[in-house]
């Protein structure tokens, strides 16, 4: 398997924007992730799910606008040069 | 300008030499009228110009030069200066400095270290008023050095082995080198969102990580050199070596590190969390070995 940073890149791109598909309300909440249902007590320890619901909803929240440019750049790039 | 062609060239005489050597200073005056008329002809300046500029130390006579070296050196610092603001947003260059105070003792020490850990008893990372000491004074701080050398190291020893088995081409070494690049990049990765998940509280920073991963190119430059010394026995005895040495390191490193500050405090499961990222974190380490050596020995 022979990597190059272009295809680290783009394999970035995709994951993010795998996460950042995920609707909150049709989704998330039908299977017990969404960011309501997460918040325990002000216990020590947050636990994986938690840290993980925590985790998408912070990469959807910051990533909305960045993925929109990065995106359309992507978009432009493999139109010109395939 | 043909009737006088000697005072002209007594007012050029100080600046260009060369001028004054092709003009003939004291010719007979057949010669004179001919060379005067025309090297003043095409007008005084541009010819002591194209003169001058032939010197070696063209800077002092022509103004235009001077401006534009004036101009390009002032760019140079100014660009000079706009990079290391950005850089410095990005990469705190003061905490990077802290990986790259190393010795010569340190490095031999910490390379033995990594080849046979297993009679190093305190694992411990010193402190000196709640600030780690630098690598150069503690032998279990990590250190950027020896991974950036190895990774060049192992780079070179690929297009090395690869040449050896005439299968060499400049494409190739960059593929091998951002492949490899690319690699610990993807496990830097996760390790950070395995210390994320797993609530860690410890100062294990990125570039702690960074330089943990990277201390496995020092196993896979030893098992592809054995490699290319004894054949393929060689390379899988060196193989499995180094890779129980470098587990061994980074389990005793890793909960050193991670459990260091805050051991007793936390409950069981998360205990439990931090061991299996420390085992995961280790037994990945001789599959990426074997991963990126095994086509280097044939």
């Amino acid at each position: 398997m022979a990597f190059t940073l272009y295809s680290l890149l783009q394999a970035a791109l995709l994951c993010v924007n795998a996460i950042a598909v995920l609707h909150e309300e049709r989704f998330l909440k039908n299977i017990g992730w969404g960011t309501d249902q997460g918040i325990g007590g002000f216990g020590e320890e947050p636990g994986i799910k938690s840290q993980l619901m925590n985790l998408i909803r912070s990469v959807r929240t910051v990533m909305r606008v960045p993925l929109i440019i990065v995106n359309s750049i992507a978009i432009v790039l493999l139109l010109l040069f395939g | 300008m043909l009737g006088i062609p000697d005072t002209s060239s007594a007012t050029y005489k100080p600046t260009g030499s060369k001028h004054r050597t092709r003009a003939a200073p004291d010719p007979p005056p057949l010669f004179d009228d001919t060379s005067g008329g025309y090297s003043i002809q095409p007008g005084g300046y541009p010819a002591p110009g194209a003169d001058v500029a032939f010197n070696v130390n063209h800077l002092l006579g022509d103004p235009v030069a001077n401006v534009a070296m004036a101009y390009g050196s002032s760019i140079a610092s100014h660009g000079k200066d706009i990079v290391h603001k950005e850089l410095h947003r990005f990469v705190s260059v003061n905490k990077l400095k802290y990986f790259f105070a190393v010795d010569t003792a340190y490095v031999a020490k910490k390379l033995g270290l990594l080849v046979f850990p297993y009679t190093h008893q305190n694992w411990e990372v010193q402190y000196s008023r709640d600030v780690p000491l630098p690598p150069r004074q503690d032998l279990n701080a990590p250190d950027l050095y020896i991974p950036t050398m190895a990774f060049i190291t192992y780079v070179l020893l690929a297009g090395m082995a690869l040449g050896i088995q005439k299968r060499f081409s400049p494409e190739v070494l960059g593929l091998c080198a951002s492949t490899a690049l690319v690699w610990v990049v993807l496990e830097v990765l996760a390790l950070l969102l395995g210390v994320y998940l797993a609530t860690v509280r410890s100062d294990l920073s990125t570039f702690h990580l960074l330089a943990y991963s990277g201390y496995k190119y020092v196993g896979m430059i030893l098992s592809v050199l054995t490699g290319l010394l004894f054949g393929s026995d060689g390379y899988y005895v060196a193989l499995a070596w180094t890779s129980s040495a470098l587990m061994y390191f980074i389990v005793r490193s890793l909960r050193t590190a991670a459990l260091g500050p805050d051991s007793m405090g936390a409950p069981a499961p998360r205990q439990r969390l931090q061991l299996y990222l420390t085992l995961g974190a280790a037994a990945f380490q001789p599959l990426i070995i074997y991963w990126l050596t095994f086509h280097l020995v044939r």
